[in-house]
């Protein structure tokens, strides 16, 4: 039972290497070899959920090497929580990839798979190093697929990204280099302890070090200034590589909320490293991603902008950091990330279905089964924008219920309910555009609507729509519960090093 | 040492940030190449730095040098390279896609 925790990490990874083996073999196998993983790893995901419900914090220690010299995986609420999710996102995204979408390149399956273990060990991993390693799984992937298919537009986003994310690994490098210079670790537990008497002549060496972290975690998590990547990568990539991508940022989020609870939060020498600039930082990021939102001329594009929006208010959650917030955005996060990832695959049907034209917001020809993709279309459109009675709404009012009564408070009132408001007028506005003003087709008739089969994916995201409203109650008991435990800290540290270990050291010269 | 280290890392961050905002794409690619160099030997610096420490501990020897950072090092140094290489094949992609090697994509002046 033991390796449970290993199994979301280790089945992608076997389940990619199987498929470059037999990838002469044809597209039959490596769909149906995907397609198993995911379930697996959906199937574990929903055990370790079950498994950590009772509190217990869970490590394994790779090669029994003890922490912290060995590395180890660590499975509390907020971790398996995370890899739920990325199941979740990731089943219905590989089943709307193999309508054809991953025969436009080559090898899409298995850059999907190893984004996917890259994302669960990123967010398993209870050591710094092991997730740098694991964030470069996870990023290389992401660079394949976000080329998957070619073309110019996709080229150019894919070079800016990558050039990017290159310069961000670095930072993170040069940011571990200076933590293990001056702790002397890497291993967030013990890094925590250590954090508390560390002498006073590396005071300045160690806070330069979790200052060009928490950057490199903001780019990730593209908050403002670093987040006018996102919008342009996102819309470039095909729709099932783009809805897997709105896992990506809440690997920021997670690592940020991580390193800053867990890691530096009961120590003095951090003290206010990032909280002077964090609210303000993601109030602007959703002011940005609104007037994003408002600019936007393709629905790809509308919907990244949403991303952003939503990666704003969760960070503007985390940055104040009570823990009705954190509750309240461990609610949040779920919802957002399964209805974005739903709306990338109903744009790219949308596209489709217009032929030409694609997701342009301009009048294009009439698509075939247009009720119905309307009627997702509003359903999703209701959820991401927070109108009632939808998951959207109850995720925003848990966060401006939690709020505190302050300046910060205020100003997440006044953007949280604007952008929705903006969010839903653009949206409607499209709507419109989209599903109402067809014009007469002159060009080659669009192409006969997709079967049943090829919108598996598609229905499957719809799925989560009213399992989110319907469980609404046990997942908000669930969040509350997540955020209590990150909060506690001390059972995250005494299950990775018991208190009483002795630890021996490095001697330093 | 320590000050020649300091100063060669130095130098490689700053001729690397330099690179890395030139507008061609192979500039580029050469300046990121030179800050993971910077970042690798400042891991490296990370575990101190001794002339004659051994790299085993063995019998009757005090300190040996700090395994870890090596280990680190080369781990950074084999995915620096990796990504290097991909990122040789993405701008020649780019560039046979788009006809330029300007990093947008586009040529603004003749």
């Amino acid at each position: 039972m033991i390796h449970l925790l290993l199994l979301p990490v280790l089945v992608p990874l076997v389940a990619a290497i199987l498929m470059l083996a037999l990838h002469r073999r044809g597209p039959a196998l490596a769909r149906g070899v995907g397609l198993a993983s995911m379930a697996l790893v959906a199937l574990v995901a929903v055990l370790l959920v079950l498994r950590t419900e009772g509190g217990a914090v869970w490590t394994v220690a790779l090669g029994d090497w003890p922490a912290p010299f060995g590395i180890v995986l660590v499975a509390d609420r907020l971790s398996v929580t995370m890899v739920a999710v990325t199941a979740a996102v990731a089943l219905p995204a590989l089943l709307a990839a193999c309508d054809g979408t991953d025969l436009r390149g080559r090898h899409f399956h298995p850059f999907f798979q190893l984004q996917v273990a890259g994302l669960n060990g990123a967010f398993l991993t209870g050591d710094l190093f092991n997730l740098f390693v694991f964030f470069e799984v996870l990023l290389i992937a992401s660079y394949g697929l976000l080329v998957h298919g070619g073309g110019a537009a996709r080229m150019r986003a894919g070079l800016h990204y990558v050039v990017l994310n290159l310069a961000g690994s670095t930072l993170f490098l040069v940011a571990l280099a200076l933590v293990y210079g001056t702790l002397g670790t890497l291993n967030l537990a013990d890094l925590a302890r250590r954090l508390l008497l560390i002498p006073a002549e590396d005071l300045a060496l160690v806070r330069t070090a979790f200052g060009l972290m928490l950057v490199v975690f903001v780019l990730k998590a593209a908050i403002l200034p670093l987040s006018f990547w996102l919008p342009h990568a996102y819309a470039a990539a095909s729709p099932p590589v783009a809805a897997l991508f709105a896992v990506m940022t809440k690997v920021g989020l997670y690592a940020l909320l991580r390193v800053l609870v867990t890691g530096l939060a009961a120590s003095p020498v951090t003290a206010g490293l990032l909280s002077p600039w964090l609210t303000p930082l993601a109030i602007a990021t959703v002011v940005v991603a609104t007037l994003g939102v408002l600019a936007a001329t393709r629905l790809s594009t509308v919907v990244a902008n949403l991303v952003l929006l939503s990666t704003g208010m969760l960070a503007a959650a985390l940055a104040e950091g009570s823990a009705a917030l954190i509750a309240a955005a461990m609610y949040y996060l779920p919802h957002t990330t399964l209805v974005t990832a739903a709306f990338f695959l109903l744009a790219g049907h949308i596209a489709e279905g217009r032929g030409e034209v694609g997701d342009q917001l301009t009048r294009g020809p009439r698509m075939p089964a247009a009720p119905w993709l309307g009627a997702a279309y509003l359903v999703l459109g209701v959820a991401v924008t927070g109108l009632p009675p939808l998951s959207g709404f109850l995720g925003k009012v848990m966060l401006l219920t939690a709020a505190p009564a302050s300046m910060a408070g205020y100003a997440m009132w006044i953007t949280f309910i604007l952008s929705g408001f903006v969010g839903a007028l653009v949206l409607a506005r499209s709507a419109s555009t989209l599903f109402w003003e067809p014009v007469a087709a002159d060009g080659p008739p669009a192409p006969a609507g997709p079967p049943l089969r090829r919108n598996l994916g598609l229905l499957l995201a719809l799925a989560f729509v009213p399992m989110l409203v319907l469980g609404a109650g046990p997942l908000s008991a669930h969040a509350r519960a997540t955020a209590e435990q990150l909060l506690a800290r001390q059972p995250y540290l005494d299950a990775v090093l018991p208190p009483d270990a002795e630890v021996a050291r490095e001697r330093r010269p | 040492m320590e000050i020649l280290l300091s100063i060669g890392i130095g130098a490689l961050v700053a001729t690397g940030t330099w690179l890395l905002l030139r507008e061609r794409s192979f500039s580029v690619i050469l300046g990121l190449t030179l800050l993971s160099y910077a970042a690798n030997l400042l891991i490296f610096a990370g575990g101190r730095l001794g002339s004659d420490d051994p790299p085993l501990a063995l019998p009757g020897q005090e300190a040996p040098a700090d395994p870890l950072p090596q280990a680190l090092v080369l781990t950074a140094i084999v995915i620096g390279f990796g990504m290097t290489a991909y990122l040789v094949a993405l701008a020649l992609r780019a560039k046979a896609e788009t006809g330029t090697d300007q990093v947008d994509g586009r040529e603004d002046r003749p």
